[in-house]
C-alpha cells in the first residue's frame, strides 16, 4: 500500500469490544468463569486502508476479526460499520447487512464445501441476496474468477482440485460476490507456501486499489504486515497494546511487547543481523480464562515496575494517531526517553522482504 | 487397489440386498403359490417337487409364505427406519445447529428413549396402540430415533464449526441453506451406512415382535409368525421354522454386509489408511 493514500473518512468504529466465552460447569451449566478473548478493544479503521492486527496465536485476534463481522455474539461494545451498530442488529437486519462486509479466511482447504462446485461455492452470496437469473448469475460468476485470476474452466471443478493458492483464490472470488466494502483477511497467508503468499498479497493490494476495498488484515507475520498495512494495532491477550502508523511502529516501538515482538524478525542483511538484540520473552502467555492483574502483559515484560502488577494501563494517545497502553508512558518525560532509547537502530527490520514468514 | 476388493465387496452386498428386495416386493408376480391357500391333504410336509420348502400345519406352501412374510418384513422396518431417520435425523441436526437449551432438552430426552431395553420399549409403544404391523413400524421407528438423533447430532456439531459454514454464515446464508447445503451433504455417507445397519437390526425387531404376536397378525404372512407358529411343530416338522429362520438371517445379513462395505467405501479414513499401507 505504498502508493495508497487512504482518505481519513471512519468505515469502521470498535468501541470496547470484549468477547467472553463462558466456561460452565456442573450439571445446570453454571457459569463458573470466562475466557477473555478480546476484552475491551477500541479502534478505527478509515476507508480505503488496512489496518494489520498481530500478535501471537492465541491472543484473540482471529476472535476479533470474527466478532467484527458478528460470526460470533460479542458480549459487550459496539461495532459501527458505515454506522451501523452491528452489535446490535437482530438477525434478519444483519443478514441485510453481510453484503457489506466479508471474510477472507485462513485455511482455504477448510473454508470451502468439499461438495460444492467453485461455480457454487462463489454463486453462494448470490443465490442468498440476489435476484439474478442464472445466466446473470454465471456471467457474474465468470467475472469474479477473472478479478482473482482463475480460469473459466474451473467452475465446475471441486475444491480438492486445487492447490491452496487457488483455493484461497476462490475465498476471495466469494468475499468478492456482493461487492463488499470491508474485508477481514484472518490470515490469508498462512496456510500458503512462501512462494504462493506474495502473489495472494499481491491480488489482495490490486483488488483493494481497484475496487477501494477496506481491509482489517490479520496476521502473525510481521514482515507481511508492514508490507500491506498502513497501520498496524498490536494485540496481547485480548487486548490492544499498541496501535500506530506503519512507520512508526516497526521503525520505533513503543510498548515492550511491541519491541519483543519485532526484535523477533530475522535482519536479511549480515551487519545489522550480527548486531541485532533479540528481546527474549520468558514464561508462556497467561490464561485468557485468568488473566494477570494490572498489565496483562506485567507477567513476562522486561521493563516491568510495580505499578503495572496493580493497576491496568490504560490505552492514550501519545503522538497524533500513535495509541500506547504502558504505564512506562505515564508521564511526558519517560515517554520522550524511553522512545528515544528504542529508536536507537538495534531493534531495526528488514524493510521489504515480503516472503520471510516469521512466526511469533 | 483398495477400491477394487472394497468395490467387489460392495458390488456383492448391493446384488444380495437387491435380489431379496426385488424378489420380495414382486412376489405378487412371479408365480409363487398362494401364500394364504391351506390345503388340509398337504400339511406339514416336507420339500417336495411341488412346496420346494414344504408347507406348514395348514398346508400352505412355505416359499410363498417366506417371500410375502419377507415382504411384509421389509415394508414395516423400512417404513420405521425412514420415519426414524427423519425424525431422529431433523432432531440431531437441529440440536447440533442451535445448541443451546433446545439441544439439552431434546438430547436429555432422546437418552431417556435410549435407556429402554429396545424390546420393553416396543411392546411398550404396541400395548398402546394394538398389535399390528403399523404400530411394530412405529414402534421401531420411536425406538430407533434416539440412534439417529445421536449419531448425526456428533459430526454435525464438528461440521457446524467448519470454516466453511462459519464461512455460509459470513455471506449471510439463512440457517436452511447451511443445514441443507453445507451439514446435510456432508453427512450422506453418514446416514447411508447407518441406515442400512440399522435396517438389518429393524428385520431382528420386526421378526422378534412378530414372533411375540405384536406384529403382524395372522394370516399375514410374517417370518416371525412362521417361526413361532412353526416352533409348536418343531418334532414332526421343523421345516416352516428353520426356513423362516434362514430368511431372517439372510435378509439382515444382506443389510448388515451392505452397511459394513458402504461404510469401508465411503469412509476416507479407511480409504487412507489402505492406501498407505499399499
Amino acid at each position: 500500500m505504498f502508493d495508497h493514500a487512504p482518505s481519513q473518512k471512519t468505515l469502521v468504529e470498535v468501541d470496547g469490544l470484549k468477547l467472553y466465552f463462558p466456561i460452565t460447569a456442573g450439571l445446570f451449566r453454571r457459569r463458573v468463569g470466562d475466557v477473555k478473548a478480546v476484552d475491551g478493544v477500541s479502534f478505527n479503521i478509515y476507508q480505503g486502508e488496512t489496518l494489520g492486527l498481530v500478535g501471537e496465536s492465541g491472543c484473540g485476534k482471529s476472535t476479533c476479526g470474527r466478532a467484527l463481522l458478528r460470526l460470533y455474539n460479542v458480549t459487550d461494545g459496539s461495532i459501527r460499520i458505515g454506522g451501523v451498530d452491528i452489535a446490535r442488529l437482530s438477525a434478519d437486519a444483519l443478514r441485510r447487512m453481510r453484503p457489506t462486509m466479508q471474510m477472507v479466511f485462513q485455511d482455504p482447504q477448510a473454508s470451502l464445501n468439499p461438495r460444492m462446485t467453485v461455480a457454487g461455492i462463489i454463486g453462494e452470496p448470490l443465490d442468498e441476496h440476489t435476484t439474478l437469473s442464472r445466466a446473470e448469475k454465471l456471467a457474474r460468476i465468470y467475472e469474479l474468477m477473472d478479478a482473482v485470476g482463475l480460469s473459466r474452466d474451473f467452475a465446475n471443478r471441486y475444491p480438492h482440485a486445487f492447490s491452496g493458492g487457488q483455493r484461497q483464490r476462490i475465498g476471495i472470488a466469494r468475499a468478492l460476490a456482493l461487492n463488499p466494502r470491508f474485508i477481514v483477511c484472518d490470515e490469508p497467508i498462512a496456510a500458503l507456501d512462501v512462494s504462493i503468499q506474495a502473489q495472494v498479497v499481491n491480488l489482495l493490494e490490486e483488488l483493494q486499489d481497484r475496487l477501494g476495498l477496506t481491509y482489517l488484515f490479520i496476521s502473525h507475520d510481521l514482515s507481511m504486515v508492514r508490507h500491506i498495512a498502513d497501520r498496524v494495532a498490536v494485540m496481547y491477550l485480548g487486548k490492544i497494546v499498541e496501535l500506530a502508523t506503519r512507520e512508526a511502529l516497526y521503525e520505533r516501538p513503543m510498548h515492550p511487547y511491541t519491541q519483543a515482538l519485532l526484535s523477533a524478525v530475522p535482519e536479511p542483511d549480515p551487519v545489522h543481523e550480527a548486531s541485532r538484540r533479540r528481546i527474549i520473552l520468558t514464561g508462556d502467555v497467561p490464561s485468557p480464562a485468568n488473566p494477570p492483574q494490572g498489565c496483562n502483559f506485567c507477567t513476562r515484560c522486561p521493563k516491568v515496575m510495580d505499578i503495572c502488577r496493580r493497576v491496568e494501563p490504560a490505552s492514550r494517545e501519545l503522538e497524533p494517531g500513535r495509541f500506547v497502553a504502558c504505564h512506562l508512558y505515564e508521564t511526558a518525560t519517560t515517554a520522550g526517553a524511553t522512545a528515544a532509547e528504542n529508536g536507537s537502530g538495534k531493534t531495526r527490520l528488514s524493510t521489504n522482504n515480503p516472503t520471510t514468514q516469521q512466526g511469533v | 487397489m483398495h477400491s477394487l476388493r472394497q468395490n467387489k465387496l460392495l458390488a456383492f452386498a448391493l446384488a444380495f440386498v437387491v435380489v431379496q428386495v426385488v424378489l420380495a416386493l414382486a412376489a405378487p408376480w412371479l408365480g409363487f403359490q398362494d401364500p394364504f391357500r391351506q390345503i388340509m391333504s398337504q400339511r406339514i410336509k416336507a420339500p417336495n417337487e411341488v412346496n420346494w420348502l414344504g408347507t406348514d400345519q395348514l398346508g400352505r406352501d412355505v416359499l410363498a409364505r417366506i417371500v410375502w412374510g419377507a415382504r411384509t418384513s421389509l415394508f414395516s422396518t423400512a417404513t420405521a427406519v425412514s420415519l426414524a431417520l427423519l425424525a431422529g435425523g431433523t432432531i440431531g441436526l437441529l440440536a447440533a445447529y442451535y445448541r443451546g437449551w433446545f439441544d439439552r432438552i431434546v438430547m436429555r430426552t432422546m437418552d431417556v428413549l435410549f435407556a429402554f431395553p429396545i424390546l420393553l420399549l416396543a411392546i411398550g409403544v404396541i400395548s398402546v396402540l394394538g398389535p399390528n404391523a403399523w404400530s411394530a413400524a412405529i414402534a421401531i421407528a420411536i425406538v430407533y430415533t434416539p440412534i439417529f438423533a445421536r449419531l448425526l447430532r456428533g459430526p454435525a456439531l464438528v461440521l457446524c464449526e467448519a470454516e466453511y459454514v462459519l464461512g455460509a454464515r459470513a455471506v449471510g446464508a439463512s440457517d436452511l441453506r447451511i443445514i441443507g447445503s453445507h451439514i446435510l451433504p456432508n453427512l450422506v455417507s453418514v446416514i447411508l451406512v447407518q441406515t442400512s445397519i440399522l435396517l438389518s437390526a429393524a428385520i431382528l425387531v420386526e421378526a422378534s415382535l412378530s414372533f411375540l404376536g405384536l406384529g403382524a397378525q395372522p394370516p399375514t404372512p410374517s417370518l416371525g409368525l412362521m417361526l413361532s407358529e412353526g416352533r409348536n411343530f418343531l418334532l414332526l416338522s421343523p421345516w416352516p421354522a428353520v426356513f423362516a429362520g434362514i430368511a431372517i438371517l439372510l435378509l439382515s445379513f444382506g443389510f448388515n454386509l451392505l452397511g459394513d462395505a458402504l461404510r469401508d467405501t465411503l469412509d476416507p479414513r479407511l480409504r487412507d489408511a489402505e492406501a498407505v499401507a499399499q
